[in-house]
């Protein structure tokens, strides 16, 4: 498949090593922290770590939509297939992930709310228009890769008259994300960060200099296969080495500065600042997600539904928040392989399987895996 | 950052601003709501049924370029 | 009060045992499964038995869409049966066929299933010898649901099963993985996308013969089905109590099967395959299997993927097309398309 295999060649894999262990000075211990879910997914899947010199670690970001969602959003989801009638589109990704009293969309399913797994918003606005006489709420998550998509949809709807059409919006924002890792008001040590490959298309290189600048942290856009996170690595060791506080473009082929505007007057048309949102793991952050414009309000499902709000805690002894900040490892949580499992996920770090802690236990469990004595239950 | 994946452009229906892509064999259809100007041919990033972005063979040759001469310096800032 | 077999539906008169049963019995199944057996009219079916240990394996198929490219619902389930029981390394020799009808079920689509099993199984040398009729209300079954029970009988000295394999072993896989699990996603609703993959569906019963006979002392054979190489894979180990170390540059996928799994974010190692095996042999051994099971029109493609090695922890490992390492886990649940 051509611009994915000549970016997974074996051979170039090892060249790039051979580079990047030449460039990480010796003394030095380089933590770059990959913002995405994906990639953490990458480096896991294609053993990527095994191919770094010991002293240039990952450390993994909270760029994984699904795992900063607060459960209390999904039950407000619940609420409106199970209380208000509707039928709720959502994507694959949100099937299994357990909201309040450890319930998921799929279990609510089982119970017999008319829960629907689609691909695309255009699959959600089909079932609305195959089914004027009900209710279709389409429940969208995501970054700036995924939001786009729901404003088409919205645009569409309104264009057509789709009344029976509405968006439960949960879309948050990378650069808002980024900064409150920075900010923290406990110091993380990241050196440099591999920005995100398809949330970069759409938004450009561009918002990340401000934050490279501020923070003083070079930011590599790096590409989603295994060899452009390499190669992303190894421009962002050099540029550590070099004190330099630049924002890099791996990504060239898909990413320009500016980014795609057409989805950008998309994003801006349809949508506009929450003052606030809740992350799970990392509190609430100040213009970091995005709410349904006045315009447009009539497609809102929050306006159209009277939704119960209400907080859903973490459990007791999940590191989720120190984990998705990058300061802790997957590993040096007490709950991490014992009590909680991809089977049964205690924080939202496990329940995606682009969580650091599902990566991790379903990736790279022989690594961690110490007592070389027991079988491992699955 | 979410799963987008390069396929080939095979044929636009102008009309419903659609087009069929290829990717290895499979052929899907794919809103073109989000990119203008695509022909057949090109080569788009696919996420959630709509192509995000055309991919720059120009581009994607530079950067495998890269790769082979590791040890090269870095690319210019864009 | 004859059978409409072309605009007809199932109705609660066919499960009723009375004269409509009957008469979608003579129609439908006694016409197309016709042997000896069966026209003997019984509600069982009584056969000799050569010398040695009898096998027996069960299923029940529930797939939907009943009809996918390569197969559906009827086929598939004569070759499940018919593989199960090979993977012990007997011979198939009768099935058993219950179904379970939804009241509503279009007459000529039941048809077209009987017929594609009775080909199945004629293709196969297997015949299907008894069987059952239920009819349940609309609404409460999914179009069809048919179980298959087969039994076949071993030869001596001939002893495969999961607790067999050993360090030092070699794990050997047929063919093309994930050819089915994609071929059936491909008729979901909202995951539809044009491609040429069929179902890999087929009987494997004449590949073991071949595979036994150059190599009778095999130590596992398994057929990855539901929850694909990776779950069969950590079941064997676990089985033998055993570590298992792979190569993904080494297992066989067609460009299209890959293609699918890109597009919708699913890992090929968990899908379903439907007409290929895994055998686990001494290392003396891998070279003359291989060669049989290519000279064999169901193992073209076969290949040596990895090796057992001794792992108290039973962990399935595999060395990345990249060059890394990873774990193949079991199978936590069934894999859902992903947009991130």
């Amino acid at each position: 498949m051509k611009y994915i295999d000549e970016f997974r060649d074996q051979q170039t894999a090892r060249r790039i090593a051979a580079a990047i262990k030449q460039a990480a000075q010796a003394e030095r211990h380089y933590r770059l922290m990959e913002f995405c879910g994906g990639h953490t997914h990458a480096i896991f899947r294609y053993g990527i770590q095994d191919l770094m010199p010991a002293n240039v670690e990952f450390v993994h970001g909270p760029g994984c939509p699904v795992c900063v969602l607060p459960a209390a959003r999904i039950d407000e989801a619940m609420q409106l297939a199970e209380q208000h009638d509707v039928i709720l589109c959502i994507y694959g990704d949100m099937m299994r992930v357990p909201a309040g009293s450890r319930r998921s969309l799929m279990q609510a399913k089982a119970d017999g709310a008319d829960i629907r797994m689609i691909y695309s918003t255009q699959d959600a606005l089909q079932i609305a228009r195959d089914n004027l006489d009900r209710q279709v709420v389409f429940f969208a998550i995501g970054f700036e890769t995924t939001t786009p998509a729901t404003a088409v949809a919205i645009k569409q709807a309104a264009a057509a008259g789709l009344e029976n059409f509405s968006v439960f919006c949960n879309h948050v924002l990378t650069p808002a994300a980024l900064g409150a890792i920075l900010n923290a008001p406990e110091p993380v040590t990241i050196d440099a960060f591999l920005g995100p490959s398809h949330v970069s298309t759409i938004i450009g290189s561009r918002p990340y200099e401000r934050l490279a600048k501020e923070y003083g942290k070079p930011i590599v856009v790096a590409g989603f296969e295994p060899l452009d996170v390499m190669q992303s690595a190894l421009m962002a060791i050099r540029l550590v080495n070099d004190g330099s506080h630049e924002v890099k473009n791996e990504y060239s082929r898909a990413v320009t500065r500016d980014g795609n505007s057409k989805a950008q007057t998309f994003m801006t048309e349809i949508f506009e600042l929450r003052d606030s949102f809740e992350w799970r793991g990392l509190g609430v952050i100040a213009d970091s997600a995005l709410q349904i414009r006045s315009e447009f309000s009539t497609f809102d499902a929050e306006k159209r539904f009277v939704i119960e709000t209400h907080a859903i805690s973490d459990v007791k002894g999940c590191a989720c928040p120190e984990i998705l900040r990058g300061q802790k490892k997957p590993v040096e949580c007490k709950l991490f392989g014992t009590v909680c499992t991809p089977a049964n996920p205690m924080g939202s770090c496990m329940v995606s399987s682009e969580g650091a802690c599902a990566a991790y236990w379903s990736y790279g469990r022989h690594r961690v895996c110490q007592d070389v004595n027991k079988p491992h239950e699955p | 950052m979410c799963l987008a994946i390069p396929a080939e452009v095979v044929s636009i229906d102008e009309a419903n601003d659609n087009a069929v892509v290829s990717l290895g064999g499979i052929k899907k259809q794919i809103s073109l709501a989000l990119v203008d100007g695509a022909v057949v041919g090109d080569y788009l990033l696919i996420h959630v049924g709509y192509a995000l972005n055309r991919i720059s063979p120009d581009e994607a040759q530079k950067t495998l370029e890269l790769f082979a001469e590791a040890g090269m310096l870095e690319l210019p800032p864009k | 009060m004859s059978l409409d077999l072309r605009n007809g539906v199932i109705n609660m008169g066919h499960g009723s045992g009375g004269r409509a049963t009957s008469e979608l019995i003579e129609t439908l199944f006694l016409k197309h499964f016709d042997n000896e057996l069966l026209r003997q009219g019984n509600d069982q079916a009584c056969f000799n038995v050569a010398a040695g240990r009898m096998v027996m394996s069960t299923d029940s198929h529930v797939i939907s869409p009943l009809f996918f490219p390569g197969g559906d619902i009827g086929s598939l389930a004569v070759h499940g049966t018919i593989n199960d029981v090979a993977m012990s390394g007997a011979r198939p020799l009768y099935l058993s066929a219950g179904f379970i009808l939804e009241e509503g079920f279009p007459l000529a689509d039941l048809e077209r299933i009987v017929i594609s099993m009775a080909g199945a199984a004629k293709q196969a040398g297997v015949k299907i010898i008894c069987g059952d009729t239920k009819v349940v209300d609309k609404g409460k079954g999914d179009g069809v649901f048919i179980n298959t029970t087969g039994v076949g009988v071993v030869s001596a000295g001939v002893n495969i099963s999961g607790d067999q394999a050993r360090p030092g072993d070699v794990i050997l896989l047929s063919g093309t993985i994930g050819d089915h699990g994609i071929a059936v996603l491909s008729k979901r609703e909202n995951l539809d996308f044009e491609t040429r993959i069929e179902s890999d569906s087929a009987a494997l019963h004449d590949l073991v013969t071949v595979m036994i006979k150059a190599v009778p002392q095999i130590h596992c054979l398994r057929d990855p089905t539901r929850g694909g190489l990776a779950t069969t894979l950590n079941e064997l180990a676990k089985q033998s109590a055993v570590g298992m170390q792979l190569r993904e540059v080494d297992i066989p996928m067609r460009t299209e099967v890959a293609a699918a799994c890109e597009l919708l974010g699913l890992d090929p190692l968990y899908i379903a395959n439907e007409g290929k095996l895994i055998a686990i042999c001494a290392a003396a051994d891998a070279k003359l299997l291989l060669s049989v099971m290519r000279k064999h029109p169901l193992g073209r493609d076969a290949v040596i993927i990895g090796e057992v090695l001794p792992d108290k922890r039973q962990l399935v490992q595999m060395q990345t097309v990249f060059g890394g390492q990873r774990l193949v886990d079991w199978l936590m649940a069934d894999q859902l398309p992903r947009i991130c």
